[in-house]
C-alpha cells in the first residue's frame, strides 16, 4: 500500500507519531554547518548503517524545490519477529538537516511512506531504516535544484 | 573519444576556407528517390519514426554538430562521435550524401553539392510509399518537437502543424516544446488531434493522477503492439513551469516499469517506447527496464544510421528539422523481435519528389507571411550554425546583438538544439532569424547580475549536460555567451568546471562580487520583460548588413 499524504496530512501523522517531523528552514537562513552526520551518529547510537534494504522515490531534479515528492521504501516482512521501527530521513544541504522520521509496526503492513519536502539547493538526501532487532540500513539520493531553462 | 587536440583542430577546420574547387573534387554521385527509398523489407511489423521536426515545413540547411561531448559510461560512445571519427565509425565515404547529411565534415561545400534537406511534403512521399508497400503492417511515430520553433507555429499556435501532421495520419505521438503552448492549448490540441498523443511520465500536481494516456494499443501485420510515450522528463525545469502549472513531469522509471508489465499481461508482442527523453536517458533507461523492444527517441537530435542495441532492446535516433525518416522493419513472433532491418532515410530535397497534398497544404499556411519571411535583412560572409556543445557561430550573432542592442556588457543565449545553418554569402531573410528564436517566451532582458550568479548559472547549466549520470542531464546545449571568455573542464563536479571567466572587453577576470549588465533571452521565469529577441536580431543585422563571425575561441574545453 501506497500512503500518499498531502502536506497537513503528512503533517498531522509525524505530530500524531512523534512529534518529529521537522520541515527545512527558509531559504533565507545563513547556512550553517549541516549537521546531517551528527544525527545520524544520535540515530543509530554510533552504528553504521549498511547500504540497502532501503529506496528513495524522488526525481533527480526538482521541478520545484519548495515541494518535492519524495517516498521511502523498506524491505521487509513487517511481521513480528522481523519489522522496521523507524525511517529517519536527512537532508546534508538544507540548513537544518533532520527532514522527518517515519515510525512502524507490524501493523503498518509494508514500511513505506510518502510526502513532500522541501530542498535549498541541490544536496544529497539519506534515508536510515531501524530494524527491530537494532540493525540499521540506508540509501542516499542525488536531488538537483537547479535554475533551469537551457534545455532544448 | 575526442581529445582536447582533436576539438581545436576541428575547430579550426569549420573556421578555415576551404580551397577552390574543393567540392568538385568530392562525391557527386546522382541521388534518386528510389535509391533512396529502397529496402529489402523483413518481417511482419514496419515502425515509421519522425522526431525533432521543429515546425520546420520547408527543407533545411542543417549542420550536425561537430563538438558533441559525452561523459561518464557514454564517453566515446554514439551519439558523442562526430566529424571524421563519425564517418570512420559507420564507414562512410568523405564528401558523399551520407556524409553531408549525418555530420559536420565539409559541409559548406557538401550543401552546395547536396543542397537542402526535409520537408514535411517529401516525409509525406516518404510515409505514402512505404504505406503502399507494407500495408497494415506500419505504425507512423512522432517523437515530438513538431508543433513550435518557426514563425507560422507561432503564429498560428501549432495549427500549422497539427493540420499538416494531420494529412500524415501518425499513430502516436508525445511531446516536449508542444507544452510552451501553454496547458490550454495543448489539451485542445490534443482533445482534437485524432490520434493518440501519449505520456506516461506526465501527473497533476493536485491529484497525482495521470494526466495524459499513458499507452496505446495496436494491431498490425497480426503483432499486437503496445505504444508507450514518454514525454521530456524536464519540461518543467527547461521551458516555463508557470505556463503548466498543474503538469509535472520526471523519468518515473518505476511507472515505466508498471506500465510495460501491464501492456505484456494485456498481450502486447511487441513493446515501443515513444521517448523524448534524450540518448544517453533512454540508453541507461533500457539497461534499467525490462521488456522494452524498441525505443524511439528524441529530443537530443541525434540521426544515428544504425540501431543501437542495448540488452534486447533496440535504440532508434532519427535526427531533427525534418531531415530524416526512419523505417524500422521488425519480424515479431511468439513476443520477441527475431529480427529487424533499419534504415534512416534522408529527405534529400532535390531527390525526394514533394506529395502534392502536403505540398498545397503547406503553401497555402505560408501563403499570407511568403513574402515577409523572405524579406532580406542582411548577409553572412561565414558559415552560420548552432549545433555543438558550444557556441555556434549563429549564437555569436544573437550574442552580438544582444550586447549591441541592449547595451550590456555580457549575453547570455540558451543551448536550444534547433535552428538552421546558413552558408557563406548567404543572404540572412526573416525567416532564418525566427526558426532560430521563435518560440513563446521571447523577451530579451536586461539585468544586472553578480559575478559569482553568473559563474553559478553557468555552472548549473554544465551540470545539466556534463553529469556523469545521464538521469541527471536535461538534454540541451551549454547556455551561449557573449562579451565573456571561460574554460571548462567537463570532467569535474558542479562549482568546480567553470574557471577563468574573462570580461572580453576588457581582459580582465569576473569578479564575484561585482555587478555586471546581462542581457539574454528566453528565460523560464513569468513576466519577464524586453522586446521580443527576434526583433533584437533583425535590427542588429539590420543596421550591420553583413555578419561574418568566427569560432571567437573565447571558451577553452578541458577533459574531453
Amino acid at each position: 500500500m501506497t500512503t500518499i499524504f498531502n502536506r497537513r496530512q503528512a503533517l498531522a501523522v509525524g505530530a500524531g507519531a512523534a512529534g518529529a517531523v521537522v520541515f527545512g528552514a527558509s531559504s533565507r537562513v545563513a547556512l550553517a554547518k549541516n549537521d546531517h552526520a551528527e544525527v545520524i551518529q544520535k540515530f543509530t547510537g554510533g552504528k553504521t548503517p549498511v547500504e540497502g534494504r532501503v529506496k528513495l522515490d524522488m526525481p533527480e531534479i526538482a521541478e520545484n524545490g519548495n515541494t518535492v515528492p519524495m517516498t521511502v521504501m523498506v524491505e521487509s516482512p513487517m511481521t513480528a519477529q522481523s519489522h522496521v521501527t523507524d525511517v529517519l530521513v536527512v537532508a546534508d544541504g538544507n540548513p537544518r538537516s533532520p527532514v522527518v522520521t517515519f515510525h512502524f509496526s507490524p501493523a503498518s503492513g509494508v514500511a513505506e511512506a510518502n510526502t513532500r519536502i522541501r530542498l535549498v539547493a541541490t544536496q544529497n538526501i539519506i534515508a536510515v531504516a531501524k530494524m527491530n532487532d537494532g540493525s540499521f540500513y540506508s540509501t542516499k539520493k542525488e536531488v538537483k535544484v537547479t535554475i533551469g531553462g537551457c534545455g532544448g | 573519444m575526442i581529445s582536447r587536440r582533436e576539438l581545436l583542430q576541428v575547430a579550426a577546420a569549420t573556421a578555415a576556407v576551404l580551397p577552390v574547387g574543393f567540392r568538385h573534387v568530392l562525391a557527386q554521385q546522382r541521388l534518386t528517390q528510389a535509391e533512396l527509398l529502397r529496402f529489402d523489407a523483413v518481417g511482419n511489423v514496419t515502425l515509421i519514426h519522425v522526431a525533432d521536426i521543429h515546425a520546420q515545413l520547408k527543407p533545411v540547411l542543417f549542420r550536425e554538430p561537430s563538438i558533441n561531448l559525452g561523459v561518464g559510461e557514454v564517453r566515446g560512445l554514439v551519439p558523442h562521435v562526430t566529424g571524421r571519427a563519425f564517418l570512420d565509425l559507420y564507414k562512410i565515404a568523405p564528401g558523399s550524401a551520407a556524409a553531408y547529411a549525418l555530420t559536420s565534415e565539409d559541409f559548406t561545400a557538401l550543401a552546395k553539392t547536396y543542397g537542402r534537406i526535409g520537408g514535411l511534403d517529401r516525409i509525406a512521399t516518404t510515409v505514402k510509399a512505404i504505406r503502399a508497400e507494407r500495408g497494415e503492417r506500419t505504425l507512423l511515430l512522432d517523437s515530438g518537437d513538431t508543433w513550435q520553433n518557426s514563425y507560422t507555429s507561432l503564429v498560428t499556435k501549432g495549427q500549422d502543424m497539427v493540420d499538416c501532421m494531420a494529412l500524415l495520419k501518425p499513430d502516436a505521438m508525445t511531446g516536449h516544446w508542444e507544452f510552451t503552448l501553454g496547458a490550454k492549448r495543448v489539451k485542445e490540441l490534443v482533445d482534437n488531434l485524432g490520434f493518440a498523443f501519449l505520456a506516461q511520465n506526465i501527473r497533476d500536481t493536485e491529484w497525482d493522477e495521470p494526466a495524459f494516456e499513458a499507452m496505446k494499443m495496436f494491431e498490425r501485420g497480426g503483432v499486437k503492439i503496445a505504444v508507450i510515450g514518454q514525454a521530456l522528463p524536464y519540461t518543467a525545469i527547461a521551458n516555463p513551469r508557470w505556463m503548466i502549472p498543474t503538469w509535472s513531469f520526471g523519468i518515473r522509471e518505476n511507472d515505466l516499469r508498471a506500465n510495460v508489465e501491464k501492456a505484456r499481461k494485456a498481450g502486447a508482442e511487441l513493446v515501443v517506447l515513444l521517448s523524448h527523453n534524450g540518448f544517453d536517458v533512454d540508453r541507461k533507461l533500457a539497461a534499467r527496464v525490462p521488456g522494452i523492444d524498441v525505443i524511439l527517441a528524441g529530443h537530443t537530435h541525434d540521426a544515428l544510421p544504425q540501431a543501437v542495441k542495448v540488452g534486447k532492446t533496440l535504440l532508434i535516433a532519427s535526427g531533427s528539422h525534418g531531415k530524416f525518416v526512419s523505417r524500422l522493419d521488425l519480424d515479431v513472433r511468439g513476443g520477441e523481435v527475431k529480427d529487424f532491418r533499419y534504415k534512416l532515410i534522408p529527405m534529400f530535397a532535390d531527390a525526394i519528389a514533394p506529395d502534392p497534398e502536403m505540398a498545397a497544404k503547406i503553401a497555402s499556411i505560408r501563403a499570407p507571411h511568403e513574402k515577409m519571411l523572405g524579406e532580406v535583412i542582411g548577409r553572412t560572409e561565414t558559415l552560420l550554425y548552432r549545433r555543438g556543445n558550444f557556441n555556434g557561430t549563429l549564437d555569436d550573432v544573437i550574442c552580438d546583438a544582444l550586447l549591441a542592442e541592449r547595451d550590456s556588457e555580457i549575453a547570455l543565449s540558451p543551448g536550444f538544439r534547433w535552428g538552421n545553418s546558413l552558408l557563406p554569402g548567404q543572404d540572412i531573410v526573416r525567416e532564418d532569424i525566427y526558426n532560430a528564436t521563435a518560440l513563446t517566451y521571447p523577451a530579451a532582458y536586461r539585468m544586472t547580475m553578480t559575478g559569482a550568479r553568473l559563474k553559478e548559472i553557468v555552472e548549473d547549466v554544465a551540470d545539466n549536460i556534463f553529469h556523469p549520470d545521464p538521469y541527471y542531464q536535461q538534454g540541451g546545449d551549454m547556455v551561449r555567451v557573449g562579451g565573456v571568455g571561460y574554460t571548462i573542464d567537463i570532467g569535474k563536479p558542479i562549482g568546480q568546471r567553470i574557471s577563468g571567466m574573462t570580461l572580453l572587453r576588457t581582459g580582465r577576470p569576473i569578479e564575484a562580487g561585482k555587478e555586471y549588465t546581462v542581457s539574454g533571452w528566453a528565460s523560464v521565469n513569468e513576466g519577464t520583460e524586453g522586446p521580443p529577441i527576434w526583433d533584437v536580431v533583425m535590427r542588429h543585422i539590420e543596421k550591420k548588413r553583413v555578419v561574418a563571425p568566427k569560432d571567437a575561441g573565447h571558451i577553452r574545453v578541458l577533459g574531453a
